[in-house]
Protein backbone atom coordinates (compact mmCIF):
# COMPACT_ATOMS: atom_id res chain seq x y z
CA UNK A 1 0.00 0.00 0.00
CA UNK A 2 2.81 2.32 0.96
CA UNK A 3 4.45 1.36 -2.29
CA UNK A 4 1.47 2.43 -4.37
CA UNK A 5 1.36 5.68 -2.44
CA UNK A 6 5.03 6.28 -3.26
CA UNK A 7 4.52 5.41 -6.92
CA UNK A 8 1.61 7.79 -7.12
CA UNK A 9 3.52 10.65 -5.49
CA UNK A 10 6.49 10.15 -7.79
CA UNK A 11 4.27 10.03 -10.85
CA UNK A 12 2.70 13.34 -9.87
CA UNK A 13 6.09 14.92 -9.10
CA UNK A 14 7.55 13.79 -12.44
CA UNK A 15 4.43 14.98 -14.21
CA UNK A 16 4.92 18.46 -12.77
CA UNK A 17 8.60 18.34 -13.78
CA UNK A 18 7.65 17.61 -17.37
CA UNK A 19 4.67 19.96 -17.43
CA UNK A 20 6.51 23.29 -17.96
CA UNK A 21 8.53 21.70 -20.77
CA UNK A 22 5.39 20.30 -22.40
CA UNK A 23 3.61 23.65 -22.07
CA UNK A 24 6.51 25.49 -23.73
CA UNK A 25 6.88 22.94 -26.52
CA UNK A 26 3.21 22.63 -27.40
CA UNK A 27 2.55 26.33 -26.77
CA UNK A 28 5.14 27.28 -29.38
CA UNK A 29 4.05 24.43 -31.62
CA UNK A 30 0.42 25.51 -31.74
CA UNK A 31 0.73 29.31 -31.40
CA UNK A 32 3.88 30.17 -33.32
CA UNK A 33 4.74 27.32 -35.67
CA UNK A 34 1.10 26.45 -36.33
CA UNK A 35 1.94 23.35 -38.26
CA UNK A 36 0.69 19.89 -37.51
CA UNK A 37 3.23 17.71 -35.77
CA UNK A 38 4.17 14.67 -37.77
CA UNK A 39 3.04 11.52 -35.95
CA UNK A 40 1.56 13.52 -33.11
CA UNK A 41 0.17 10.35 -31.60
CA UNK A 42 3.55 8.64 -31.55
CA UNK A 43 5.20 11.72 -30.06
CA UNK A 44 2.60 11.94 -27.30
CA UNK A 45 2.95 8.22 -26.54
CA UNK A 46 6.68 8.78 -26.43
CA UNK A 47 6.25 11.55 -23.88
CA UNK A 48 4.08 9.25 -21.77
CA UNK A 49 6.82 6.59 -21.99
CA UNK A 50 9.33 9.16 -20.77
CA UNK A 51 7.04 10.03 -17.88
CA UNK A 52 6.56 6.36 -16.94
CA UNK A 53 10.24 5.65 -17.46
CA UNK A 54 11.49 8.43 -15.20
CA UNK A 55 8.90 7.58 -12.54
CA UNK A 56 9.91 3.91 -12.34
CA UNK A 57 13.57 4.82 -12.57
CA UNK A 58 13.31 7.19 -9.61
CA UNK A 59 11.13 4.78 -7.65
CA UNK A 60 13.68 2.03 -8.11
CA UNK A 61 16.57 4.31 -7.18
CA UNK A 62 14.76 5.42 -4.02
CA UNK A 63 14.12 1.81 -3.07
CA UNK A 64 17.35 0.15 -4.02
CA UNK A 65 20.33 2.36 -4.70
CA UNK A 66 20.00 5.57 -2.73
CA UNK A 67 19.53 4.06 0.76
CA UNK A 68 22.46 1.68 0.28
CA UNK A 69 24.62 4.34 -1.36
CA UNK A 70 23.94 6.84 1.39
CA UNK A 71 24.56 4.39 4.19
CA UNK A 72 27.77 3.23 2.51
CA UNK A 73 29.02 6.80 2.15
CA UNK A 74 28.31 7.27 5.84
CA UNK A 75 29.97 4.04 6.88
CA UNK A 76 33.09 4.61 4.80
CA UNK A 77 33.62 8.08 6.28
CA UNK A 78 32.88 6.90 9.82
CA UNK A 79 35.94 7.49 12.05
CA UNK A 80 35.52 4.02 13.56
CA UNK A 81 35.78 2.36 10.17
CA UNK A 82 38.70 4.59 9.15
CA UNK A 83 40.47 3.67 12.39
CA UNK A 84 40.16 -0.04 11.51
CA UNK A 85 41.67 0.22 8.03
CA UNK A 86 44.23 2.99 8.54
CA UNK A 87 47.74 2.94 7.12
CA UNK A 88 49.47 5.49 9.34
CA UNK A 89 49.80 5.98 13.08
CA UNK A 90 48.91 9.06 15.11
CA UNK A 91 46.39 11.44 13.65
CA UNK A 92 44.41 10.40 10.61
CA UNK A 93 46.28 11.35 7.43
CA UNK A 94 44.79 11.82 3.98
CA UNK A 95 46.09 8.39 2.90
CA UNK A 96 43.88 6.72 5.50
CA UNK A 97 40.82 7.65 3.50
CA UNK A 98 41.87 5.39 0.61
CA UNK A 99 38.63 3.40 0.65
CA UNK A 100 36.73 6.67 0.25
CA UNK A 101 38.71 7.55 -2.89
CA UNK A 102 38.23 4.07 -4.33
CA UNK A 103 34.51 4.21 -3.53
CA UNK A 104 34.19 7.68 -5.09
CA UNK A 105 35.95 6.46 -8.22
CA UNK A 106 33.90 3.26 -8.53
CA UNK A 107 30.54 4.82 -7.75
CA UNK A 108 31.26 7.69 -10.14
CA UNK A 109 31.99 5.28 -12.99
CA UNK A 110 29.03 3.04 -12.15
CA UNK A 111 26.41 5.77 -11.86
CA UNK A 112 27.60 7.50 -15.02
CA UNK A 113 27.18 4.34 -17.11
CA UNK A 114 23.56 4.18 -15.89
CA UNK A 115 22.88 7.92 -16.42
CA UNK A 116 19.95 8.26 -18.87
CA UNK A 117 20.93 11.74 -20.12
CA UNK A 118 24.36 10.46 -21.13
CA UNK A 119 22.82 7.49 -22.94
CA UNK A 120 20.69 9.99 -24.89
CA UNK A 121 23.64 12.16 -25.91
CA UNK A 122 25.79 9.13 -26.79
CA UNK A 123 23.01 7.78 -29.03
CA UNK A 124 22.74 11.12 -30.84
CA UNK A 125 26.51 11.53 -31.18
CA UNK A 126 26.78 8.05 -32.64
CA UNK A 127 24.02 8.77 -35.14
CA UNK A 128 25.31 12.21 -36.16
CA UNK A 129 28.93 11.11 -36.51
CA UNK A 130 27.89 8.21 -38.72
CA UNK A 131 29.19 5.68 -36.22
CA UNK A 132 32.65 7.28 -35.85
CA UNK A 133 31.94 7.96 -32.18
CA UNK A 134 30.99 4.75 -30.46
CA UNK A 135 28.17 4.83 -27.92
CA UNK A 136 30.21 2.78 -25.46
CA UNK A 137 33.48 4.55 -26.18
CA UNK A 138 31.95 7.89 -25.27
CA UNK A 139 30.14 6.53 -22.24
CA UNK A 140 33.24 4.84 -20.85
CA UNK A 141 35.35 7.96 -21.47
CA UNK A 142 32.82 10.12 -19.62
CA UNK A 143 32.50 7.54 -16.83
CA UNK A 144 36.26 7.51 -16.28
CA UNK A 145 36.25 11.31 -16.18
CA UNK A 146 33.51 11.43 -13.56
CA UNK A 147 35.25 8.66 -11.57
CA UNK A 148 38.53 10.54 -11.52
CA UNK A 149 36.77 13.83 -10.77
CA UNK A 150 34.97 12.41 -7.75
CA UNK A 151 38.09 10.76 -6.37
CA UNK A 152 39.99 14.04 -6.74
CA UNK A 153 37.10 16.00 -5.24
CA UNK A 154 37.00 13.68 -2.21
CA UNK A 155 40.73 14.12 -1.76
CA UNK A 156 40.22 17.89 -1.84
CA UNK A 157 37.59 17.73 0.91
CA UNK A 158 39.88 15.56 3.05
CA UNK A 159 42.92 17.84 2.76
CA UNK A 160 40.79 21.00 2.72
CA UNK A 161 42.53 22.68 -0.23
CA UNK A 162 40.70 25.62 -1.84
CA UNK A 163 38.61 24.35 -4.66
CA UNK A 164 39.20 27.10 -7.20
CA UNK A 165 42.87 26.11 -7.67
CA UNK A 166 41.78 22.70 -8.89
CA UNK A 167 39.12 24.16 -11.14
CA UNK A 168 41.50 26.73 -12.65
CA UNK A 169 44.10 24.05 -13.40
CA UNK A 170 41.30 21.98 -14.97
CA UNK A 171 40.28 24.94 -17.16
CA UNK A 172 43.87 25.42 -18.31
CA UNK A 173 44.10 21.74 -19.27
CA UNK A 174 40.80 21.99 -21.19
CA UNK A 175 42.01 25.07 -23.10
CA UNK A 176 45.32 23.41 -24.04
CA UNK A 177 43.57 20.20 -25.10
CA UNK A 178 41.10 22.18 -27.21
CA UNK A 179 43.97 23.27 -29.47
CA UNK A 180 45.32 19.76 -29.94
CA UNK A 181 42.13 17.68 -30.13
CA UNK A 182 40.37 16.68 -33.33
CA UNK A 183 37.99 19.59 -34.07
CA UNK A 184 35.01 17.31 -34.38
CA UNK A 185 35.08 16.20 -30.74
CA UNK A 186 35.41 19.62 -29.06
CA UNK A 187 31.71 20.66 -28.80
CA UNK A 188 30.68 17.15 -27.76
CA UNK A 189 33.41 17.08 -25.12
CA UNK A 190 32.24 20.40 -23.68
CA UNK A 191 28.70 19.04 -23.58
CA UNK A 192 29.67 15.85 -21.82
CA UNK A 193 30.56 17.90 -18.75
CA UNK A 194 26.94 18.88 -18.29
CA UNK A 195 25.21 15.61 -19.00
CA UNK A 196 26.98 13.54 -16.40
CA UNK A 197 25.41 15.00 -13.36
CA UNK A 198 21.72 14.36 -13.21
CA UNK A 199 19.33 11.79 -11.84
CA UNK A 200 21.62 9.06 -10.57
CA UNK A 201 24.88 10.77 -9.77
CA UNK A 202 23.88 13.92 -7.91
CA UNK A 203 22.04 12.36 -4.93
CA UNK A 204 24.76 9.77 -4.31
CA UNK A 205 27.52 12.32 -4.70
CA UNK A 206 25.81 14.76 -2.37
CA UNK A 207 25.68 12.05 0.30
CA UNK A 208 29.37 11.34 -0.13
CA UNK A 209 30.39 14.99 0.05
CA UNK A 210 28.23 15.63 3.08
CA UNK A 211 29.49 12.49 4.84
CA UNK A 212 33.10 13.53 4.30
CA UNK A 213 32.60 17.15 5.29
CA UNK A 214 30.82 16.09 8.48
CA UNK A 215 33.43 13.63 9.69
CA UNK A 216 36.78 15.03 8.58
CA UNK A 217 38.02 17.25 11.41
CA UNK A 218 38.03 20.95 10.55
CA UNK A 219 35.59 20.75 7.62
CA UNK A 220 32.20 22.40 7.58
CA UNK A 221 29.44 20.46 5.81
CA UNK A 222 27.91 23.73 4.66
CA UNK A 223 31.00 24.99 2.86
CA UNK A 224 33.08 21.91 2.07
CA UNK A 225 30.17 19.65 1.19
CA UNK A 226 29.83 21.49 -2.10
CA UNK A 227 32.20 21.11 -5.00
CA UNK A 228 32.06 17.43 -5.91
CA UNK A 229 29.57 18.05 -8.70
CA UNK A 230 31.88 20.69 -10.19
CA UNK A 231 34.69 18.14 -10.34
CA UNK A 232 32.34 15.58 -11.87
CA UNK A 233 31.39 18.02 -14.61
CA UNK A 234 34.88 19.32 -15.39
CA UNK A 235 36.88 16.09 -15.61
CA UNK A 236 34.74 14.40 -18.32
CA UNK A 237 35.57 17.28 -20.69
CA UNK A 238 39.23 16.40 -20.26
CA UNK A 239 38.70 12.64 -20.53
CA UNK A 240 36.53 12.84 -23.65
CA UNK A 241 39.09 14.99 -25.45
CA UNK A 242 41.81 12.62 -24.28
CA UNK A 243 39.81 9.70 -25.66
CA UNK A 244 39.57 11.43 -29.05
CA UNK A 245 43.25 12.32 -29.02
CA UNK A 246 44.19 8.74 -28.17
CA UNK A 247 42.08 7.24 -30.93
CA UNK A 248 43.44 9.77 -33.41
CA UNK A 249 46.97 8.94 -32.32
CA UNK A 250 46.28 5.21 -32.69
CA UNK A 251 44.75 5.72 -36.14
CA UNK A 252 47.68 7.85 -37.24
CA UNK A 253 50.14 5.22 -36.08
CA UNK A 254 48.23 2.45 -37.79
CA UNK A 255 48.20 4.51 -40.99
CA UNK A 256 51.92 5.17 -40.71
CA UNK A 257 52.54 1.48 -40.24
CA UNK A 258 50.55 0.49 -43.31
CA UNK A 259 52.27 3.18 -45.36
CA UNK A 260 55.65 1.91 -44.21
CA UNK A 261 54.75 -1.68 -45.03
CA UNK A 262 53.54 -0.66 -48.45
CA UNK A 263 56.79 1.19 -48.98
CA UNK A 264 58.85 -1.87 -48.10
CA UNK A 265 56.68 -4.10 -50.25
CA UNK A 266 57.20 -1.71 -53.14
CA UNK A 267 60.91 -1.56 -52.49
CA UNK A 268 61.33 -5.33 -52.42
CA UNK A 269 59.28 -5.81 -55.53
CA UNK A 270 61.03 -3.06 -57.47
CA UNK A 271 64.53 -4.25 -56.65
CA UNK A 272 64.72 -7.09 -59.19
CA UNK A 273 63.58 -4.72 -61.87
CA UNK A 274 66.36 -2.32 -61.09
CA UNK A 275 68.92 -5.06 -61.63
CA UNK A 276 67.56 -5.68 -65.08
CA UNK B 1 3.46 -7.82 -31.87
CA UNK B 2 6.08 -10.51 -31.57
CA UNK B 3 8.69 -8.13 -32.95
CA UNK B 4 7.77 -5.38 -30.51
CA UNK B 5 8.07 -7.87 -27.68
CA UNK B 6 11.50 -8.97 -28.87
CA UNK B 7 12.58 -5.32 -29.17
CA UNK B 8 11.32 -4.67 -25.65
CA UNK B 9 13.15 -7.67 -24.19
CA UNK B 10 16.32 -6.66 -25.99
CA UNK B 11 16.30 -3.16 -24.58
CA UNK B 12 15.40 -4.56 -21.16
CA UNK B 13 18.58 -6.63 -21.36
CA UNK B 14 20.45 -3.52 -22.47
CA UNK B 15 19.24 -1.71 -19.36
CA UNK B 16 20.37 -4.61 -17.18
CA UNK B 17 23.83 -4.25 -18.72
CA UNK B 18 23.79 -0.48 -18.06
CA UNK B 19 22.99 -1.08 -14.44
CA UNK B 20 25.41 -3.93 -13.85
CA UNK B 21 28.51 -1.83 -13.01
CA UNK B 22 26.85 0.04 -10.18
CA UNK B 23 25.39 -3.17 -8.74
CA UNK B 24 28.84 -4.76 -8.82
CA UNK B 25 30.42 -1.74 -7.14
CA UNK B 26 27.88 -1.76 -4.33
CA UNK B 27 28.08 -5.54 -3.91
CA UNK B 28 31.88 -5.39 -3.73
CA UNK B 29 31.90 -2.68 -1.08
CA UNK B 30 29.18 -4.35 0.98
CA UNK B 31 30.74 -7.82 0.93
CA UNK B 32 34.48 -7.17 0.83
CA UNK B 33 35.02 -3.82 2.53
CA UNK B 34 32.13 -3.30 4.93
CA UNK B 35 31.46 -7.03 5.30
CA UNK B 36 27.74 -6.94 5.84
CA UNK B 37 24.60 -7.70 3.88
CA UNK B 38 22.23 -4.84 3.09
CA UNK B 39 19.20 -4.98 5.41
CA UNK B 40 16.49 -5.43 2.87
CA UNK B 41 17.71 -7.63 0.07
CA UNK B 42 14.27 -8.31 -1.42
CA UNK B 43 13.38 -4.62 -1.54
CA UNK B 44 16.71 -3.92 -3.20
CA UNK B 45 16.05 -6.43 -5.96
CA UNK B 46 12.54 -5.13 -6.55
CA UNK B 47 13.98 -1.63 -6.70
CA UNK B 48 16.62 -2.66 -9.21
CA UNK B 49 13.93 -4.24 -11.38
CA UNK B 50 12.07 -0.90 -11.38
CA UNK B 51 15.23 0.96 -12.36
CA UNK B 52 15.73 -1.39 -15.32
CA UNK B 53 12.09 -1.06 -16.35
CA UNK B 54 12.21 2.73 -16.02
CA UNK B 55 15.40 3.06 -18.07
CA UNK B 56 13.88 0.91 -20.82
CA UNK B 57 10.71 2.99 -20.99
CA UNK B 58 12.74 6.20 -20.92
CA UNK B 59 14.86 5.17 -23.91
CA UNK B 60 11.76 4.07 -25.83
CA UNK B 61 10.15 7.43 -25.14
CA UNK B 62 13.33 9.25 -26.03
CA UNK B 63 13.38 7.83 -29.53
CA UNK B 64 9.66 8.16 -30.05
CA UNK B 65 8.89 11.45 -28.33
CA UNK B 66 11.68 13.74 -27.17
CA UNK B 67 14.14 13.43 -30.06
CA UNK B 68 11.56 13.76 -32.86
CA UNK B 69 9.74 16.72 -31.32
CA UNK B 70 12.99 18.56 -30.61
CA UNK B 71 14.22 18.07 -34.16
CA UNK B 72 10.92 18.78 -35.86
CA UNK B 73 10.63 22.08 -33.98
CA UNK B 74 14.17 23.02 -34.95
CA UNK B 75 13.36 22.35 -38.60
CA UNK B 76 10.06 24.23 -38.39
CA UNK B 77 11.76 27.29 -36.89
CA UNK B 78 14.54 27.15 -39.48
CA UNK B 79 12.01 26.97 -42.32
CA UNK B 80 9.86 29.71 -40.86
CA UNK B 81 12.91 31.92 -40.67
CA UNK B 82 11.74 33.85 -37.64
CA UNK B 83 14.86 34.38 -35.56
CA UNK B 84 12.95 36.32 -32.93
CA UNK B 85 10.60 33.42 -32.13
CA UNK B 86 13.39 30.89 -32.26
CA UNK B 87 15.42 32.84 -29.70
CA UNK B 88 12.32 33.37 -27.56
CA UNK B 89 11.69 29.63 -27.66
CA UNK B 90 15.31 28.93 -26.70
CA UNK B 91 15.09 31.30 -23.75
CA UNK B 92 11.73 29.92 -22.60
CA UNK B 93 13.03 26.37 -22.80
CA UNK B 94 16.11 27.17 -20.73
CA UNK B 95 14.31 29.30 -18.16
CA UNK B 96 11.21 27.12 -17.90
CA UNK B 97 13.00 23.83 -17.42
CA UNK B 98 15.37 25.22 -14.82
CA UNK B 99 13.14 27.27 -12.55
CA UNK B 100 11.20 24.18 -11.39
CA UNK B 101 14.18 21.84 -11.20
CA UNK B 102 14.07 20.05 -7.81
CA UNK B 103 17.86 19.74 -7.57
CA UNK B 104 18.18 23.50 -7.98
CA UNK B 105 15.58 24.22 -5.30
CA UNK B 106 17.52 22.03 -2.88
CA UNK B 107 20.84 23.71 -3.71
CA UNK B 108 19.35 27.22 -3.40
CA UNK B 109 17.99 26.46 0.09
CA UNK B 110 21.34 25.03 1.11
CA UNK B 111 23.11 28.09 -0.27
CA UNK B 112 20.96 30.52 1.69
CA UNK B 113 21.95 28.69 4.88
CA UNK B 114 25.65 28.96 4.05
CA UNK B 115 25.41 32.65 3.26
CA UNK B 116 23.37 33.43 6.37
CA UNK B 117 25.86 31.56 8.55
CA UNK B 118 28.69 33.59 7.03
CA UNK B 119 26.86 36.77 7.99
CA UNK B 120 26.40 38.06 4.45
CA UNK B 121 22.64 38.22 4.86
CA UNK B 122 20.40 38.37 7.92
CA UNK B 123 19.73 35.10 9.70
CA UNK B 124 15.99 35.31 9.34
CA UNK B 125 13.62 33.06 7.44
CA UNK B 126 12.48 35.96 5.32
CA UNK B 127 15.96 37.05 4.23
CA UNK B 128 17.04 33.46 3.54
CA UNK B 129 13.97 32.74 1.50
CA UNK B 130 14.50 35.89 -0.53
CA UNK B 131 18.11 34.93 -1.13
CA UNK B 132 17.17 31.41 -2.23
CA UNK B 133 14.46 32.67 -4.58
CA UNK B 134 16.84 35.24 -6.04
CA UNK B 135 19.41 32.54 -6.62
CA UNK B 136 16.89 30.27 -8.35
CA UNK B 137 15.79 33.05 -10.67
CA UNK B 138 19.43 33.93 -11.37
CA UNK B 139 20.26 30.35 -12.35
CA UNK B 140 17.11 30.02 -14.48
CA UNK B 141 17.91 33.32 -16.24
CA UNK B 142 21.46 32.14 -16.85
CA UNK B 143 20.28 28.88 -18.44
CA UNK B 144 17.78 30.79 -20.59
CA UNK B 145 20.57 33.15 -21.64
CA UNK B 146 22.91 30.21 -22.30
CA UNK B 147 20.50 28.34 -24.60
CA UNK B 148 19.68 31.59 -26.43
CA UNK B 149 23.36 32.37 -26.94
CA UNK B 150 23.99 28.78 -28.02
CA UNK B 151 21.24 28.95 -30.65
CA UNK B 152 22.58 32.31 -31.82
CA UNK B 153 26.01 30.70 -32.13
CA UNK B 154 24.59 28.02 -34.43
CA UNK B 155 22.80 30.66 -36.53
CA UNK B 156 25.80 32.98 -36.85
CA UNK B 157 28.43 30.23 -37.05
CA UNK B 158 30.55 31.45 -34.12
CA UNK B 159 33.15 28.96 -33.02
CA UNK B 160 32.41 27.48 -29.64
CA UNK B 161 35.87 27.35 -28.12
CA UNK B 162 36.35 31.12 -27.95
CA UNK B 163 33.05 31.63 -26.15
CA UNK B 164 33.93 28.86 -23.71
CA UNK B 165 37.38 30.33 -23.11
CA UNK B 166 35.99 33.81 -22.47
CA UNK B 167 33.55 32.16 -20.07
CA UNK B 168 36.39 30.39 -18.25
CA UNK B 169 38.29 33.68 -17.96
CA UNK B 170 35.22 35.35 -16.47
CA UNK B 171 34.84 32.51 -13.96
CA UNK B 172 38.47 32.77 -12.91
CA UNK B 173 38.44 36.57 -12.56
CA UNK B 174 35.12 36.60 -10.73
CA UNK B 175 36.30 33.87 -8.36
CA UNK B 176 38.86 36.37 -7.10
CA UNK B 177 36.17 38.87 -6.16
CA UNK B 178 33.26 36.70 -5.03
CA UNK B 179 32.81 35.83 -1.34
CA UNK B 180 34.40 32.45 -0.48
CA UNK B 181 31.11 30.98 0.69
CA UNK B 182 29.47 31.24 -2.69
CA UNK B 183 32.30 29.77 -4.80
CA UNK B 184 31.56 26.08 -4.18
CA UNK B 185 27.85 26.63 -4.72
CA UNK B 186 28.47 28.58 -7.92
CA UNK B 187 30.74 25.89 -9.37
CA UNK B 188 28.21 23.19 -8.48
CA UNK B 189 25.27 25.10 -9.93
CA UNK B 190 26.64 24.44 -13.40
CA UNK B 191 26.10 20.74 -12.91
CA UNK B 192 22.65 20.69 -11.35
CA UNK B 193 20.83 22.62 -14.04
CA UNK B 194 20.81 20.03 -16.78
CA UNK B 195 18.13 17.45 -16.09
CA UNK B 196 17.30 14.14 -17.72
CA UNK B 197 14.51 15.65 -19.81
CA UNK B 198 16.27 18.88 -20.75
CA UNK B 199 19.43 17.24 -22.08
CA UNK B 200 17.88 15.11 -24.86
CA UNK B 201 15.50 17.88 -25.87
CA UNK B 202 18.17 20.59 -26.07
CA UNK B 203 20.57 18.23 -27.86
CA UNK B 204 17.90 17.40 -30.44
CA UNK B 205 17.17 21.11 -30.89
CA UNK B 206 20.83 21.94 -31.54
CA UNK B 207 21.40 19.06 -33.93
CA UNK B 208 18.10 19.75 -35.70
CA UNK B 209 19.08 23.39 -36.24
CA UNK B 210 22.57 22.55 -37.40
CA UNK B 211 21.26 20.06 -39.93
CA UNK B 212 18.45 22.35 -41.16
CA UNK B 213 20.72 25.34 -41.86
CA UNK B 214 22.95 24.79 -44.86
CA UNK B 215 26.66 25.10 -44.28
CA UNK B 216 26.48 23.85 -40.69
CA UNK B 217 27.96 20.58 -39.55
CA UNK B 218 25.79 18.81 -36.93
CA UNK B 219 28.87 17.46 -35.12
CA UNK B 220 30.66 20.83 -34.98
CA UNK B 221 27.66 23.12 -34.58
CA UNK B 222 24.90 20.93 -33.20
CA UNK B 223 26.53 20.15 -29.87
CA UNK B 224 27.49 22.81 -27.35
CA UNK B 225 24.14 23.98 -25.97
CA UNK B 226 24.53 21.86 -22.83
CA UNK B 227 28.06 23.18 -22.39
CA UNK B 228 26.74 26.75 -22.30
CA UNK B 229 23.94 25.71 -19.95
CA UNK B 230 26.52 24.39 -17.50
CA UNK B 231 29.01 27.26 -17.81
CA UNK B 232 26.83 30.38 -17.60
CA UNK B 233 25.15 29.50 -14.29
CA UNK B 234 28.61 29.58 -12.69
CA UNK B 235 29.20 33.13 -13.95
CA UNK B 236 25.72 34.37 -13.03
CA UNK B 237 25.82 32.84 -9.54
CA UNK B 238 29.27 34.31 -8.85
CA UNK B 239 27.83 37.67 -9.93
CA UNK B 240 24.81 37.15 -7.68
CA UNK B 241 27.11 36.34 -4.76
CA UNK B 242 29.10 39.51 -5.31
CA UNK B 243 25.98 41.64 -4.85
CA UNK B 244 25.75 40.76 -1.14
Amino acid sequence: MQFIQELYELLIATFFDILPIAVIIFGFQFLIIRKRVKNLKAVLTGMVYVLIGITFFLLGLEQALFPIGRSMAQQLTDPEFLESVRLTVGELQWQDYYWVYIFAFAIGAGTTIAEPALIAVAMKANEVSGGAIGVWGLRVAVALGVAFGLALGSYRIVVGAPMHYFIIVGYVIVVIQTFFSPKIIVPLAYDSGGVTTSTVTVPLVAALGLGLAETVPGRSPLIDGFGLIAFASLCPIISVMAYAQLSEFKDARALKKTLKEEYYVKKSTTKPNERD
Amino acid sequence: MKQTLRLFINSLLGSVRDLLPIVLVIAFFQIVVLQEAPDNLLQTFIGLFFVVLGLTFFIFGLEQGLFPIGESMAHAFANKGSIFWLLTFAFALGFGTTIAEPALIAVADEASKVVAEAGLIEVSEHAMERYADGLRITVALSVGFAITLGVLRILLNWSIQYIIMVGYMLVIVMTGFAPDEIIGIAYDSGGVTTSTITVPLVTALGIGLASAISGRNPMLDGFGLIAFASLFPIIFVLGYGMMF
